[in-house]
C-alpha cells in the first residue's frame, strides 16, 4: 500500500478539468502544474536548455575547451563578426582568447546544469538519509544530526561554500562536493519535519505492529509520504546551486579557466567590460539568469501543485 | 530573564569553540605550511628545526590549545602578504564593509516596505503583480552579474557614476566614512543597491504578506469606520503592525549581508573585508583567512544572540516557553 499518495482525486471537481476515472498522483500534480502558463514556459525553457547542454557538440561551431580550435586572431571580436578563416560567424562575439561566446555559453551551460542537478541529487540522497534516520530513531542520534544542521544553517551558504572550496581546491568536482556539504542540511531539516508528522500517523503504528524491518518501514512507508515538500526544496535548490557555482567561479575559486562555466565566462569579461566589450559578460549572464528564473518558476508552481491545502 | 540569557549565551560559546576547531582543522588540512615557509632546497634537519620552532611538531590538540590561547586575545599571527597582524588588517577594513551593509539595509527597507505595502493593498492589480514579479527577479538574479550590468549601464554607457572603489572618505571620530560627501555617495550608490537587491525582494514579500493579513483585521475596519484618513491608517496602524516580522528578519539577515558583501566588494573594488578575504584566498594568506572566518563567526553568533534576547524582551512567551 502506498497510503495517502494514492488517494483518488476524482472528487476534486474543476469545471474545465476532464476527470476520467481515477487519477494517479503524478497526473494530479501535472494537472495542477499546467494551470499556470508562466510555469509551463519555465518548464519548456528548462527542457530546451537541457537539450542544448546535452547536444552541445552538435549545435556549436567550435569546441571552446579545445585550445587548438581557438585562435588569438579571433580575440575580442564584436557580435556578428566572421572568424579569421571565414568558416563561421561569432553571432555573440568572441572573448580575449578567441573563444566563441555562443559556444562558450552552450558548453558553460553543461557545466552549470551538471553542478545544479549533480549537487541536488547527491545532497538530496545524503540529506534524506540523515533526516529520516534522525526522525525515525530520535534520541541521541537525532540530537547530534539536528545540532549539526542548525549550526550549518545559521551561517550563509555562500560563506560555507567559499571556505570549503578554498580548503578542497578548485575544479568542478570540488565545487560539487562543497555545495553538497552546504545543501544536505536543507533536505535533512525538511524531511525530518515531514517525517515527524508522518511518524505519528496510524499507518506507521500498523507497519510496526506487523513487525516490518526498520529499513522497510523507513524506505517504503515513511519516505514516500514525506517526499512532496522535499521535491519543492530540491527544485529551488537546483537554481541556488547553479547560482552559487557561478558566484564561486566569478570569485576565482570555482571552475578552471580552461573549462569555463557560465560564471567563469562572466568573470573573464569583467576586465573588458570597462572598455565597452560588454558581450563577453552580458550574454552568458543573460542565459544564467534565464536558467535560474525558469527553474525557480517551475519550483514555485510545483510547491502550489504539491500542496494539498491548495487543492480546489 | 538572566537565566534565559545565560541559557542562550552558553551554547553560543560552544558553537564558537566548535567553529574554531573546524576552521583550525580545515586550514591545517590544506597542506603543510613548512612547504611555503622553507626554501625547497633546504635539507630535512633545517625543516625539522623550523617545524620545532613553530611548534608544528606538537600533537594537534596541543597546537589547537596554543592557537586558542592566542585567538582569545585576538592574535592570529601576521599576514604572509602584508606582514602586519591579521586581525588588525581585518579591523581596518571593517568600517567600509559595515557602511556598505548598513546602507544596503537602509535602501532595502526604504524601497521594499512601500513597494510591499502597495503590492499587499492591491494584490490583484497589475501594479501588485508587477511588484511581485520584480521580487522573484530580485531573488533569482545573481548578485555579481547585476553589479556588472549596473557598472556597464551607469559607469560605462551613461558615465554618471564611478565604476568602483570608495573615492575620498570623510573622517568621523577617526573612522573613514563615505556617506557625508557627494563623491562618497556617488561611490556607494551602486554597490549598496546591488547588495540590497536580494534583501529588498525579501522585504517586499514580508511587507506584502503582512499588509494583506493586517488589512483584514477588525481594528483596521474599525479605524475606517471611525473615519480616519487612509494615510493615517496606512502609516500608523498598518505600518506598525507589519514591522515586527520585518525587523526580526532584517536583524537575522544582517549577518548574511556581510557574507554577501564578499561578492559585491569584489565586483565594485570596494576596500572592505570581503575583498580582503578573496585576495587572501587567492594568495593562500592563511592567518588572514582564519582571522576573517573566526571574526565573522563571532559576528554571526552575536547577532543571533542579540536577536534572540531582544525577541524575548519583546515577547515574554519566548522565554516562558523555554522554561516549561
Amino acid at each position: 500500500m502506498n497510503d495517502a499518495t494514492t488517494t483518488t482525486i476524482a472528487d476534486a471537481p474543476h469545471a474545465a478539468r476532464p476527470c476520467v476515472g481515477v487519477q494517479t498522483p503524478l497526473q494530479r500534480v501535472w494537472v495542477d502544474f499546467k494551470s499556470s502558463r508562466i510555469a509551463l514556459c519555465g518548464l519548456l525553457t528548462v527542457c530546451l536548455l537541457v537539450v542544448f547542454a546535452v547536444c552541445a557538440p552538435l549545435l556549436t561551431p567550435q569546441d571552446p575547451y579545445d585550445l587548438n580550435q581557438l585562435s588569438i586572431m579571433d580575440a575580442h571580436l564584436k557580435p556578428g563578426s566572421m572568424n579569421a578563416d571565414s568558416s563561421f560567424r561569432f553571432w555573440l562575439g568572441s572573448d580575449d582568447q578567441g573563444r566563441d561566446i555562443y559556444s562558450g555559453i552552450v558548453y558553460g551551460l553543461r557545466t552549470s546544469l551538471l553542478v545544479g542537478f549533480g549537487t541536488t541529487s547527491l545532497a538530496l540522497l545524503i540529506g534524506t538519509l540523515f533526516g529520516l534516520v534522525a526522525a525515525y530513531f530520535g534520541g541521541f542520534v537525532e540530537n547530534l544530526i539536528m545540532r549539526l544542521v542548525d549550526l550549518q544553517l545559521s551561517f550563509p551558504a555562500m560563506l560555507i561554500a567559499l571556505i570549503l572550496v578554498s580548503i578542497l581546491g578548485s575544479g568542478i568536482d570540488k565545487v560539487i562536493m562543497a555545495l553538497v556539504a552546504v545543501q544536505w542540511a536543507y533536505y535533512a531539516r525538511t524531511i525530518r519535519g515531514a517525517a515527524l508528522v508522518e511518524r505519528r500517523k496510524e499507518y506507521m503504528e500498523a507497519a510496526q505492529c506487523l513487525g516490518l524491518s526498520h529499513a522497510r518501514i523507513v524506505f517504503s512507508h515513511l519516505l514516500p509520504n514525506s517526499l512532496p515538500p522535499l521535491l519543492v526544496v530540491a527544485a529551488i535548490n537546483i537554481a541556488t546551486a547553479i547560482s552559487l557555482e557561478a558566484t564561486l567561479s566569478f570569485l576565482g575559486v570555482g571552475a578552471p579557466i580552461t573549462k569555463p562555466s557560465l560564471g567563469k565566462l562572466i568573470a573573464n569579461g569583467y576586465s573588458y567590460m570597462l572598455s565597452g566589450e560588454y558581450w563577453i559578460s552580458f550574454f552568458p549572464g543573460l542565459i544564467l539568469v534565464v536558467a535560474i528564473v525558469s527553474i525557480n518558476l517551475v519550483g514555485d508552481q510545483l510547491r502550489d501543485a504539491l500542496n494539498p491545502r491548495l487543492q480546489k | 530573564m538572566l537565566a534565559y540569557a545565560l541559557r542562550r549565551i552558553i551554547p553560543s560559546f560552544v558553537t564558537l569553540l566548535v567553529m574554531a576547531m573546524l576552521v583550525f582543522i580545515g586550514v591545517f588540512a590544506i597542506g603543510d605550511p613548512i612547504e611555503i615557509l622553507v626554501d625547497p632546497s633546504a635539507d630535512e634537519a633545517i625543516r625539522e628545526g623550523v617545524r620545532q620552532s613553530l611548534g608544528l611538531d606538537l600533537p594537534l590538540y596541543q597546537q589547537f590549545y596554543i592557537f586558542l590561547q592566542h585567538a582569545a586575545v585576538g592574535d592570529f599571527g601576521n599576514s604572509f602578504v602584508h606582514g602586519s597582524p591579521a586581525m588588525q588588517l581585518i579591523l581596518q577594513r571593517l568600517p567600509a564593509t559595515l557602511e556598505l551593509a548598513i546602507t544596503a539595509i537602509t535602501v532595502a527597507i526604504l524601497v521594499g516596505i512601500p513597494l510591499g505595502m502597495l503590492a499587499g493593498m492591491q494584490s490583484d492589480s497589475a501594479t501588485g503583480r508587477l511588484i511581485m514579479s520584480g521580487s522573484i527577479l530580485g531573488f533569482s538574479l545573481p548578485t555579481f552579474w547585476v553589479g556588472m550590468m549596473l557598472i556597464l549601464l551607469f559607469a560605462v554607457i551613461l558615465g554618471w557614476l564611478p565604476a568602483g572603489g570608495r573615492g575620498d572618505t570623510t573622517s568621523v571620530l577617526g573612522v573613514p566614512v563615505s556617506f557625508l560627501s557627494v563623491e562618497g555617495l556617488r561611490h556607494i550608490l551602486l554597490p549598496a543597491f546591488t547588495l540590497a537587491l536580494y534583501k529588498m525582494a525579501l522585504v517586499i514579500r514580508l511587507a506584502r504578506a503582512g499588509t494583506r493579513e493586517v488589512m483584514q483585521q477588525d481594528y483596521i475596519k474599525f479605524a475606517r469606520a471611525k473615519g480616519l484618513s487612509s494615510a493615517r491608517i496606512i502609516f500608523l496602524h498598518v505600518l506598525k503592525n507589519i514591522m515586527i516580522p520585518i525587523v526580526t528578519v532584517i536583524g537575522l539577515e544582517f549577518g548574511s549581508l556581510i557574507a554577501f558583501a564578499v561578492v559585491t566588494e569584489t565586483v565594485f573594488a570596494w576596500p572592505g573585508m570581503g575583498k580582503l578575504l578573496i585576495e587572501s584566498m587567492l594568495k593562500l594568506d592563511r592567518p588572514v583567512i582564519v582571522a576573517y572566518l573566526l571574526f565573522t563567526v563571532c559576528l554571526f553568533i552575536t547577532i543571533n544572540l542579540l536577536v534572540d534576547l531582544i525577541y524575548s524582551l519583546l515577547d515574554p512567551r519566548v522565554r516562558l516557553g523555554g522554561n516549561q
